[in-house]
């Protein structure tokens, strides 16, 4: 296993170059039994395996991915890190999230290429303006960095929207969080992995659940492609399929499972400096440090588990592209996607115990995943290794629709075909 | 993906709204229990694999109807009705 990537390994790499890199975590055949087993090996369940390991000192630990490290949705999201939150709950949690990811690099002693562009969100009416002044200010009294900016100022950072006369959305202002921006997804799922593998965390991938095994109302293990393996913690953190797992231990959810499509340009020279996000539709861009515009927008809107986009969507999300920044009608798609996530009716995560014991759910993430993903990864340690939630998730709790707590911050919960 | 509307015949999905499960049965109007409401409201099977749903040919006839989808691979296993 490679331990210790510095300038002076690269290096002795370069200079040897019939010496091949060492594989960046280690394949064991899956034990009989672990202590915790993480069904999912996308960036949630890494993390929470390499925080597990790390914080709560969990030594026997097996994170089980059905295909390779990487092919889920840590790898088809657009990259985008942020924590404009206005409501409670959420903005500790994704404040939280974006001070792990400030120092991640480090943390894994690998570049995860985390970087703080700004995250521009543009205002197409007075009356969002002062919305968005009212979510800065909240943010700023959680300690968020926020501004909002005016026309003219906006103008200055971003000249190559379209502020004609005859722009659809006339763009009034923007809400600014310098400190948002990108982080290199394929990096965030590697540099978990192999950091939880160096902890002695058992990756096992090809490796899919067939079956929960319970005991009463206790979970005693899992029955997977690979045999039967015990543990009594279980930690499900599977987005896209979350029901389909959670049934199999005989779980009903709030939650719904949607497609959502991401695109990405032929790249060309370095012209957006920020994350561009916009007020008039959901639509968010980013210029990816190869030079491709990396944009996505609303989900598909009807329940399917397929990872093939519709035709409508793919041109709804044009028309935003060229509408805002008009440059964009000229350039050339290159590829699109789409990765299945967990809708919920408030837009709001879950990082929650079940009603079964000893099995913990982390799922309904609706568009922000990835964003979340070290924050998810030290609460749902903290709640699978404790038995009981962190102050930072215990909002995300299964019963919150029960109860009237919902967390509708967006209001952009599986409700979008409803309205 | 194209869907069959019971009246205008197979139409491409960007002409249709989505409604969701149609294999849930309202609770009876007046009923009091919360838990039930809210089972009907929040919680869903979400299937993977065949799927009985809601749609609304909302660009064209405008009528409801219910189809069977798979989940798993959007095929159409029946038409609207």
């Amino acid at each position: 296993m490679a331990k210790g990537y510095s300038i002076f390994s690269l290096a002795r790499h370069a200079m040897r170059p019939s010496e091949p890199w060492p594989e960046a975590w280690a394949k064991p055949e899956p034990k009989s039994s672990y202590d915790v087993i993480i069904i999912g090996g996308g960036g949630h369940g890494l993390a929470t395996a390499y925080y597990l390991a790390k914080n709560h000192g969990v030594k026997n630990i097996a994170v089980l991915e059905k295909s390779y490290i990487g092919s889920g949705n840590v790898g088809r999201n657009t990259t985008l890190i942020r924590s404009n939150y206005m409501i409670g709950g959420n903005t500790a949690f994704f404040e939280h999230s974006m001070k792990l990811w400030e120092g991640l690099s480090h943390e894994l002693n690998f570049n995860c290429m985390v970087s703080h562009r700004g995250q521009m969100i543009l205002a197409v009416s007075p009356g969002q303006v002062d919305a968005f002044a009212r979510r800065g200010n909240t943010m700023r009294l959680n300690g968020i960095d926020a501004e909002l900016l005016d026309r003219n100022e906006v103008m200055k950072e971003l000249p190559y929207l379209d502020y004609s006369k005859e722009a659809r959305f006339p763009i009034y202002g923007a809400i600014h969080q310098p400190r948002a921006g990108t982080v290199r997804h394929d990096a965030v799922a590697w540099g978990y992995a192999r950091a939880a593998s160096q902890l002695g965390v058992h990756i096992i991938e090809n490796c899919e659940v067939s079956a929960i095994i319970k005991d009463g109302d206790k979970v005693v293990g899992v029955e997977t492609s690979r045999g039967k393996i015990l543990s009594n913690k279980i930690g499900i953190a599977v987005a896209g399929h979350t029901s389909h797992v959670a049934a199999m231990a005989g779980l009903r959810l709030p939650v719904e499972s949607h497609i959502l499509q991401a695109f990405v340009t032929e790249p060309v020279k370095p012209i957006i400096h920020h994350v561009v996000s916009w007020g008039a539709e959901l639509f968010y861009l980013s210029q990816s440090d190869k030079g491709g515009m990396v944009f996505g927008g609303h989900i598909d809107g009807f329940n399917t588990y397929t990872q093939r986009g519709q035709f409508h969507r793919i041109q709804n999300v044009m028309e935003c592209a060229t509408t805002l920044l008009p440059f964009m009608s000229r350039m050339r798609l290159l590829r699109h996607w789409g990765g299945i996530q967990d809708m919920t009716p408030d837009g709001s995560p879950f990082i929650c115990k079940t009603p079964i014991y000893g099995l913990y759910l982390n799922g309904g993430w609706c568009y922000q995943g990835f964003k979340a993903t070290p924050a998810s990864g030290t609460t749902f340690a903290h709640t699978i290794a404790n038995d009981q939630e962190h102050e930072l998730n215990k909002c995300f709790a299964l019963d919150r629709f029960e109860k009237g707590k919902e967390l509708d911050e967006y209001g952009i919960g599986n409700w979008s075909y409803k309205q | 993906m194209r869907i069959p509307c019971p009246n205008c015949g197979e139409r491409d999905v960007a002409e249709f709204r989505y409604g969701g499960d149609a294999s849930k049965t309202r609770p009876t109007h007046g009923t009091g229990d919360l838990k039930q409401w809210h089972d009907y409201k929040f919680v869903f099977d979400n299937l993977k694999g065949p799927h009985q749903e809601y749609w609304q040919h909302v660009y064209g006839c405008r009528q409801w109807f219910k189809l069977n989808r798979n989940t798993a691979t959007n095929e159409i296993q029946e038409g609207g009705k």
